[in-house]
């Protein structure tokens, strides 16, 4: 398979210069979108049909055509890439910024140039600091050779790219609570409507990009979206970088294509369970995606095809749970990580989380009641889309609804009795 | 007017464009909320106010929204009743307790409490959380406010009205998830002069009224009656509440033209000059020792009868007085012997400010018409400090036109976060032109920190930029001309645009250049307002009754004319120079005085009589709007107290032989006073007459909770007392009488079945916010005779420094400035130590130092004060905090010296 997004990437090695990134071909595309006009550059983009690679899969084309353009638009507008990667498993980001960071400049540009664009930031989290390095060098390189700041290109386009590197916190890598932090303030989401890209950072309109999403632009105005779209199993564009942790032989990230079922995954690159362990399930995109069982494991994992299955693709990045590790305990770690990441801005959440994480850790502890299952449920229940103010609860709920589910029995194990995993 | 569908029953909403939750609290149902409040819109945080909201007739699953998020559009469909929906607002409240202490029988919130009320609505009852709650540290924030933070359910209506509202930046929410907190970054006083009303805002007993929980009683024990405030001239309505005789407490009573949701500290927290030690409660009398001494009320009655008999009396009236008292005075010593009792300066900024608003071209603005200017200039007045609520107004006013881009984006503008998110920074204008720098300056477009002289020329150029025929003043700097050219333009092209002026500089040529500019814009057809500061709560009240200037009251002393001087209600060392309320004093033989507290003036007397407060008397005050407004009498006073136009009453049956007083109750004053002074006509209408009945009722005063009535005087009697009756107003002071809702002059409470806190002001609303039902209480005596008066003001020259001396002009402080909250204790330990403000650039040239003692010489007589550096001062100019203790009485601007100790005058000049 041809590989688009880690082709440059030379695994604990240092990126390309600047030099390098060119001589394989790099800053061609934004020569080319330069040549063309903003509009086109959309339309290419939403011919080759990429959806958002943070997690939710919204269309980018259709996220770019909703920025107000022209002489009527409010400006300066901002072009914001997410790179607040703290979805529990995902790792896939980071190597893309730490491996090729001129490739995300370079989609940067050409994106910010799409939307008109005047500044851009890159909102990395904290603990990120490689990755900020290199992109400081990196930009530092292309501000030097033009390719970034005033008349860049020697074309009328300008463009600044800050890199900001964030207090660390996982509200901070939704969208709109990203902004918030980037102003400064607390990292609360923003009630929609009004989205982004009419009213966001500063109150300009603002594109926000995951870091995979922006990394396609160059090879989609390269190669045109015909052959991005060529890339794919499926009909979702593109390759995807997709990644396996848990107790397996060889956890890691692979740029594969897009729709690659999953037990492609499991066997052919991460070679299988580690001996002694046995597959139980898996959380497919990271911890806010729900359970999938061995019966689901040839589903092509793309946004709509996770999705039929009741879960959703998310990040990309699957958590393998074997047969010798508590669900309960498993499911207690990742509510406790959400409701200390809750904003504390809405009730349900800010309530709602730290009482099933304190229910799960009695569970774990052997302090299980009865009740406790109706509490868990209830929370399942009321913690949804629309319920809560953003998506931090809702997707919380997604592995315990599942495992409550899926693994009923085991839960009611614990109620009177230790775990019987410990 | 829309059609919306409430559990299947079509209504009329009055306004596109609400949120669901406005409009079905104004349609009367009952949907629980928190982080909503009708003065901030939505926030969409606490997601208490679920309703179901259906997509068309034939959806029967709908979903869950929140009302206070979804706006209100033809036809919509929703439900409150839906099973899904109540149990949903149930897990919501079930959340919010999870870690809510349940120690409402110790909570100074228990009893009017949105928490509780809405808990009790949801219908949650059991707990299942059985985990341990979180706690928190309570910080101490200042002597007004008690902080106790576990109660908190984090609603953020508290950071929001204090950051938002009041621009505050020293209360913030740290931390996360369910250990947020809500207090300052360590523990200290609230810097914010609107912070108490935290009390009000807070839906439960988070922030609570430190001065009541000294005196603390069971809120629904208080008796309480509709008041206005004192302490400045906005005459922001109030709730006091007493309890055995003790004043103690003050709550907002909601009047949509004056002060909307909100007070200012002073307003809520200067209430305890009534609990006094310094009270005067008996008549007292000089005796042959020399000393004053209480008496009996036929010896007082004696002795006054043999003073006014004596000969000839002057009156000396007050702007803090009431109209009645006032005009008691008047008709006791005849108008032509009546006298204000401000300085020659207050009384001249007083006329210039009636002659303006009676005259026109200004039409006066009132406190919510200043919120709704979409453009301000203004000249001379630190807002804050000089009328406080006003800031909240000009705050609210700056964002007026920027409202207009959050409309562009299609933003409702119930939707709080995201409006100020469109708008961010681009709000205004607002210019703001002060001697020194004021805590507006935050939101100011503009300011330009000049002497009060140089702060007129600018107003006379702005006029003239407007209109060409308005006087401009010659050698204007480059820097006032093209800022006079910006204001004017930015007022010209406001729909609303607004002048606020007043007594802060105590300048004339100020006042005068504000009413140029309104000149010149209402000429051209534009329509301006102007919004004149007044120093008290009933100065205007007095400048329209009209009254004498203190000169004249001296030499009527001085010539032997007067041999009495009466004084009603007016600490004369405070209001003129020490030497003018000398010459008064101790020119006169006898000197009666009537008044609440012991002070200077009342030392002076051979007649004190015990005056009520504004909580112990029914009266009348005419805020700076001109409008009058009654204030009820909460409670009836201990010993002697009475109404000071009482006490006048019975000091002209006493000297003219009547058999009774000349008026038995307030009616009939009123009827008098609305016969002497014509423009006071309608004062009489301000709330229905004594004689009034609801269904053959009173309105009482006292809630049907009540508790106790028999057993407080039990340890005397054990018979039941019978409650005193009130000649003055329709009200009782009982719990039994017309229980529903009267007539808004008349509300003492906001109360509705279900709704105890002050969120049941909603229920007496015509729509969330709006006025009050059956109209706002209070009437505009004034309106401007003719729009198009020219009456432009010419010539001001510029201000000059000089050599040796220094302007010094007048500054004000929220705490400190008003005599009567002054006395107050919590008020006390905020008020500031007098101190001399110097310029950087003045403070370099003299060589001293921050901190260092000066002598401020006024006319010879010199005020050791510590200098303070005030960075944006003009040179030449020097600021004095006019009323604070020892700096009382001075009038400001005047020349003075300063002297540093150890050097000669000579000597610091070279």
């Amino acid at each position: 398979m041809e590989l688009v997004l880690t082709k440059n990437i030379r695994p604990e090695g240092e990126p390309l210069t600047l030099a390098e990134y060119e001589q394989a071909g790099g800053y061609e595309a934004l020569r080319r979108a330069l040549g063309m006009s903003p509009q086109e550059v959309q339309r290419m983009v939403t011919e080759a049909n990429l959806l958002g690679r943070g997690g939710a899969g919204f269309p980018t084309g259709r996220k770019w055509a909703s920025v107000p353009m022209g002489e009527r638009a409010r400006t300066p507008k901002y072009f914001v890439v997410n790179a607040d990667e703290m979805e529990p498993g995902a790792m896939k980001d980071r190597l893309l910024l730490e491996g090729d960071p001129h490739q995300l400049i370079e989609g940067i540009i050409i994106s910010a140039y799409a939307v008109e664009a005047s500044q851009a930031y890159i909102f990395l989290r904290w603990e990120y600091r490689l990755a900020a390095r290199r992109l400081v060098s990196a930009l530092s390189q292309a501000y030097h050779h033009n390719r970034l700041g005033r008349r860049l290109l020697g074309s009328s386009f300008s463009l600044d790219i800050h890199v900001h590197l964030s207090g660390g916190r996982y509200m901070c890598g939704e969208a709109e609570a990203l902004l918030s932090a980037l102003e400064g303030r607390r990292a609360v989401p923003r009630s929609k409507p009004p989205y982004p890209t009419v009213c966001g950072l500063w109150g300009k309109p603002t594109v926000v990009n995951n870091v995979e999403t922006v990394c396609n632009i160059p090879h989609i105005v390269k190669h045109g979206p015909e052959w991005f779209r060529s890339l794919s199993l499926t009909d979702e564009g593109g390759t995807k970088l997709y990644g396996v942790s848990g107790r397996v032989k060889r956890p890691g990230v692979w740029e594969l294509p897009m729709g690659t079922p999953i037990r492609r995954l499991l066997d052919d690159h991460a070679d299988g369970m580690q001996d002694g362990y046995g597959f139980r399930a898996l959380l497919p995109g990271g911890g806010s995606t729900a359970f999938v069982l061995e019966e689901h494991l040839d589903t092509p994992m793309d946004f709509a095809s996770m999705e039929a299955i009741g879960t959703r693709l998310g990040t990309g990045t699957m958590i393998v749970m074997d047969d010798r590790t508590c669900p309960v305990g498993m499911v207690r770690g990742l509510e406790g990580f959400f409701a200390r990441e809750s904003c504390g801005w809405c009730t349900p959440c800010r309530e709602g989380l730290p009482w099933v994480a304190r229910t799960l850790e009695a569970l774990e502890a052997g302090d299980g009641r009865p009740e406790d299952l109706e509490t868990l449920d209830h929370h399942a229940r009321w913690l949804r889309m629309g319920h809560t103010f953003c998506a931090l609860a809702p997707g919380a709920m997604m592995p315990l609804a599942s495992a409550l589910k899926h693994f009923r029995a085991e839960f009611e194990s614990h109620i009177g009795a230790r775990c019987p995993w410990s | 007017m829309p059609t919306i569908y409430v559990d299947g029953k079509p209504y009329e909403v009055a306004e596109e464009g609400k949120n669901l939750l406005d409009a079905c609290l104004s349609l009367g149902f009952d949907i629980p909320y928190f982080c909503w409040h009708p003065a901030m819109h939505s926030a969409g945080a606490c997601r208490q106010c679920a309703v179901k909201l259906f997509r068309d007739e034939a959806d029967t699953r709908g979903q869950i929204v929140m009302a206070c998020m979804t706006p209100v559009t033809e036809g919509v469909r929703i439900s409150i009743a839906d099973p899904e929906a109540v149990a949903f607002r149930a897990s919501v409240i079930e959340w919010l307790m999870v870690n809510h202490p349940h120690d409402c029988p110790v909570c100074d919130e228990g009893g009017e409490c949105h928490l509780q009320d809405m808990t009790v609505m949801t219908g949650h009852v059991r707990r299942r959380h059985r985990f341990r709650k979180r706690t928190h540290r309570n910080q101490h924030l200042g002597p007004l406010l008690h902080h106790e933070m576990n109660r908190c359910i984090q609603c953020f209506r508290c950071v929001r009205f204090y950051q938002e509202v009041t621009g505050g930046r020293d209360l913030d929410v740290f931390g996360w998830h369910d250990g947020i907190y809500f207090g300052r970054h360590e523990d200290g006083v609230l810097e914010s002069p609107f912070a108490g009303n935290l009390a009000e805002v807070c839906p439960t007993g988070v922030f609570t009224d430190k001065t009541f929980k000294r005196h603390y009683t069971r809120p629904w024990d208080l008796q309480t009656a509709p008041a206005v405030c004192v302490h400045c001239g906005l005459g922001c309505n109030t709730i006091p509440g007493e309890r055995y005789g003790l004043l103690r407490r003050i709550r907002n009573r909601f009047n949509a033209h004056v002060n909307g949701f909100f007070l200012c500290d002073r307003g809520r927290f200067g209430y305890e000059f009534v609990n006094s030690d310094r009270r005067l409660r008996e008549p007292l009398l000089r005796g042959e020792d020399g000393e004053l001494h209480p008496a009996g009320l036929a010896e007082t009655m004696e002795r006054l009868r043999a003073i006014l008999q004596a000969g000839e009396a002057i009156g000396i009236g007050s702007p803090r007085a009431s109209m009645e008292t006032n005009f008691a005075l008047r008709e006791f010593v005849g108008a032509e012997s009546f006298h204000d009792g401000t300085s020659r300066l207050d009384h001249d900024l007083m006329e210039t400010i009636r002659t303006v608003l009676l005259k026109g071209p200004g039409r006066s603005a009132s406190v919510q018409d200043v919120a709704e200017a979409d453009a301000v200039l203004v000249l001379g007045e630190d807002v804050q400090n000089t009328a406080p609520l006003l800031a909240l107004s000009l705050r609210k006013a700056v964002v007026q036109q920027a409202i207009g881009i959050a409309q562009r984006l299609n933003i409702h503008l119930y939707h709080d976060s995201a409006v100020r998110e469109a708008i961010q920074q681009d709000t205004g204008p607002l210019f703001i032109a002060t001697p020194d720098e004021t805590p507006l300056d935050d939101i100011a477009t503009l300011t330009y920190r000049r002497a009060p002289d140089d702060i007129a020329r600018l107003g006379l150029a702005v006029a003239n930029f407007i209109d060409p025929a308005a006087p401009r003043p010659d050698g204007l700097d480059g820097e006032t001309e093209g800022l006079a050219g910006r204001i004017a333009d930015e007022l010209w092209n406001a729909e609303r645009p607004l002048v606020v002026c007043g007594y802060g500089c105590g300048s004339r040529s100020v006042i005068e250049a504000a009413t140029n500019v309104v000149c010149a814009l209402e000429r051209l057809g534009k329509d301006a307002s102007l919004a004149c500061t007044v120093p008290e709560c009933n100065s205007m009240g007095l400048a329209l009754m009209g009254a004498r200037d203190p000169g004249s009251a001296i030499e009527a002393v001085r010539s032997g004319r007067a041999r009495a001087l009466v004084i009603a209600e007016n600490d004369l060392f405070r209001r003129m120079r020490a030497s003018d309320a000398e010459a008064l004093l101790s020119g006169a033989e006898h000197v009666v005085v009537l008044d609440h507290l012991a002070n200077r003036t009342a030392e002076r007397a051979e007649v004190v009589l015990p005056a009520a407060t504004f909580a112990e008397c029914t009266g009348t005050f005419v805020n700076s709007e001109g409008r009058g407004q009654r204030s009820i009498q909460t409670f009836v006073p201990e010993g002697s107290v009475q109404a000071s136009w009482r006490w006048l009453g019975r000091m002209i049956a006493l000297r003219d032989g009547l058999a009774e007083r000349p008026w038995g109750a307030l009616d009939d004053l009123l009827a008098a006073l609305a016969r002497a002074v014509p423009v006071c006509a309608r004062i009489r209408d301000l709330v229905p007459p004594s004689s009034y009945r609801l269904h053959g009722q009173r309105v009482p005063r006292q809630s049907p909770r009540y508790s106790g009535r028999a057993a407080v005087h039990a340890h005397e009697d054990v018979r039941e007392v019978a409650p005193p009756l009130d000649p003055d107003s329709p009200m009782s002071f009982t719990m039994e009488g017309y229980g529903g809702q009267p007539p808004s002059a008349l509300i003492a409470r906001f109360w509705a079945p279900g709704w105890n806190s002050p969120q049941a002001v909603t229920k007496f609303e015509r729509g969330v916010a709006g006025p009050l039902q059956g109209g706002d209480p209070g009437r505009r005596l004034i309106e401007p005779e003719d729009r198009n008066r020219l009456c432009y003001a010419g010539h001001i020259p510029p201000f000059e420094p000089r050599p040796d001396e220094w302007l010094a002009v007048p500054a004000y402080h929220v705490f400190g400035s008003e005599e009567l909250s002054a006395a107050t204790p919590a008020v006390a330990t905020l008020t500031p130590a007098a101190y001399l403000g110097l310029s950087p650039h003045d403070a370099e040239r003299m060589q001293v130092e921050e901190g260092q003692e000066l002598g401020l010489d006024v006319e010879h007589e010199v005020h050791p004060l510590p200098m303070r550096l005030r960075p944006q001062l003009p040179p030449g100019v020097v600021t004095v905090p006019l009323g604070l203790p020892g700096l009382e009485g001075l009038e400001l601007p005047t020349w003075v010296k300063l002297v540093v100790p150890g050097l000669s005058e000579r000597a610091l000049r070279t």
